[in-house]
């Protein structure tokens, strides 16, 4: 393993990332606090929705932009760069393993996505504050569900980024994004589906599923959520799933 | 062992439509085999067998889709070969990646510049790939754009960048970490001739400092005027290959002449042959007739007395003195242009 070249990789992906801050930002907070604005503040506070929404809402908005954040840190700049003008080569040709390529861009979009999730909270502390509750009694088993959300989200974007073409970009996120979010317990906590078993059974295919309830459980865990062990061994799997999936994507990509 | 480049049987099959980067191949008729598999097989490579010695400028000539990029291609790591062995220098290019990795320097046939970078980040980032020093990466950078002329343009990013300074750009890149070996795919394609006469300068001139060069090209006058030794390939074969001066010596006569008649005769053809100096008479295409002859101009007008001892007329000649075009034309019967 050779770290100066894994370190350079990282140095390049940060700087490009440093240039596009501010388009960076708004695409990754802007949907986030718009719903947190509207959901939380607005249907709130005209009564559309109990105080308590605000608290169990945070988790989800937090899981969304942090999954989002990573896919989209890493499936998009490699869409592009394997496209037309395989701007990758470079990085492709660097004296690595080219699975060591792929995992500089997992590091890269799990910072990005760590960085996406841990934002909303003080954001969202602004808007929603008085009567948001958060409770973060186990900080170790935080950071922990968080390093796994960002994790599978970087490796999801990994697997999409070497699976999707550029033409295919929208259908992306219509048939996989907006579905995800949709189906991911973000707006709801995933007991609110007791009422429809048969959708309570099948969100469990979703990771965002088990990112929102994974936050719930360790940020507001008075309201009900999915065992800890649960979320824990779902998360792993998904990381795991989606990396192996994600490198092997990725060789199949770059090496014909 | 002493080859900075060698390879031993080469082949690859491509079972999807090769990448762009890899070269359009045509996919020769007789290549294609539809009745085994839903896929088509493009063999793109059938058994290459290379040996470069260190220092050399080596020059692989043929026409578009002929192999030329998949050989480099999987001299760089970048495709896989389906059977056979690459070496650069002692490191079998498959196996040892990353090892075979530091000894090389790839400029690819269409330009590949990172987008979000600037022209002299773009050299920055790579020698730090490289392992290069902060002050060493700095110093080459500013030596690399001030040859390529690129110094004014050096802190703009390259997405505005003209072809020929794409060009110019991707092989400074290459050569930023001073690799033993540096690959260039179609280097000249699409540049202006005076960045082309710049750019054999600076070939000629990092070939000096011992470094070996791969080049492919279909030009003539580049691989003639360039190249230490030559592969010609076509249909993803080497089927010749020596120093230009033994390949041109290689055809027969020496001149060709290209001959046209207002209507085609087997018998002309067979006198012909029998001309004084005559190594070779064929057909070419309807009423055409190519001639490898020791004698250029002399021989016309014993070609129309010929000619017209059968009613033929003849109604167009054209002759070229030996060149590495008739040496391949010679052996495809296809022009490289074609």
């Amino acid at each position: 393993m050779n770290w100066k070249t894994f370190m350079a990789l990282l140095a390049r992906d940060a700087h490009v990332a440093r240039r596009n801050i501010v388009p960076l930002m708004l695409q990754t907070f802007l949907q986030p606090l718009l719903f947190v604005f509207i959901f939380g503040r607005v249907m709130v506070g005209s009564g559309y929705m109990p105080a308590v929404y605000k608290s169990q809402l945070l988790p989800g908005i937090m899981a969304i932009s942090m999954v989002f954040t990573g896919i989209w840190a890493v499936a998009m700049p490699l869409i592009a760069e394997f496209q037309f003008t395989r701007e990758i080569e470079d990085r492709l040709l660097a004296p690595i393993d080219i699975s060591w390529v792929a995992i500089e861009k997992i590091v890269a979009g799990l910072i990005q996505a760590l960085v996406g999730g841990l934002v909303v909270i003080p954001l969202a502390w602004i808007i929603l504050r008085p009567g948001l509750e958060l409770h973060l009694t186990n900080p170790l088993l935080f950071i922990c569900i968080t390093l796994l959300v960002a994790g599978f989200s970087a490796c999801g974007g990994l697997a999409l980024g070497c699976s999707v073409n550029q033409q295919h970009i929208g259908l992306m996120f219509s048939m996989v994004m907006t579905p995800m979010i949709f189906f991911g317990c973000t707006y709801y906590p995933w007991s609110a589906l007791s009422k429809f078993p048969i959708l309570q059974k099948v969100v469990l295919i979703n990771p965002l599923a088990y990112a929102s309830e994974g936050l719930r459980a360790t940020l507001v865990p008075q309201f009900p959520h999915l065992s800890l062990p649960f979320i824990l061994a779902a998360l792993v799997t998904f990381d795991v799933l989606l990396l192996v999936v994600g490198l092997r994507q990725f060789r199949a990509k770059a090496v014909s | 062992m002493n080859s900075a480049i060698r390879t031993v049987d080469l082949r690859k099959v491509y079972s999807s439509a090769p990448p762009a980067a890899a070269g359009r191949t045509g996919a020769a008729p007789p290549t294609v085999k539809r009745d085994k598999a839903p896929k088509p097989q493009i063999t793109a490579l059938d058994g290459i067998n290379l040996d470069v010695t260190p220092g050399q400028i080596f020059g692989l000539l043929g026409p578009n889709g002929a192999g030329k990029s998949t050989t480099v291609g999987i001299l760089t790591t970048r495709v896989r070969p389906t059977s056979g062995t690459a070496w650069i220098g002692e490191y079998d290019v498959w196996r040892d990646q990353t090892a075979a990795k530091r000894l090389i320097g790839v400029v690819a046939q269409r330009p590949n510049l990172d987008f979000s970078l600037t022209a002299r980040e773009i050299l920055l980032f790579h020698g730090a790939y490289f392992g290069l020093s902060s002050t060493e990466r700095t110093e080459r950078a500013n030596a690399l754009l001030d040859r390529f002329k690129l110094t004014d343009r050096a802190n703009e990013l390259v997405r505005g960048f003209s072809g020929g300074m794409m060009q110019r750009m991707s092989i400074a890149r290459a050569m930023m970490h001073d690799p033993q070996v540096l690959f260039l795919d179609e280097p000249s394609v699409g540049l202006d001739p005076q960045t082309r006469l710049l750019l054999w300068e600076i070939i000629r001139e990092y070939n000096q400092k011992g470094r070996t060069i791969l080049l492919t090209t279909h030009n003539m006058e580049e691989a003639d005027t360039l190249c230490e030794r030559l592969a010609i390939i076509d249909h993803g074969r080497i089927i010749s290959s020596g120093t230009p001066a033994e390949l041109k010596a290689s055809i027969p006569g020496g001149y060709l002449l290209r001959l046209r008649f207002a209507q085609h005769s087997a018998p002309l053809l067979e006198k012909l042959g029998t001309l004084a100096g005559v190594t070779e008479a064929r057909a070419s295409g309807d009423g055409g007739a190519d001639l490898y002859a020791s004698r250029g101009g002399a021989m016309i007008s014993e070609i129309v007395s010929a000619a017209a001892g059968f009613g033929v007329e003849l109604s167009d000649v054209h002759i070229s003195e030996p060149s590495l075009e008739n040496l391949f034309l010679h052996h495809t019967g296809r022009s490289l242009r074609e």
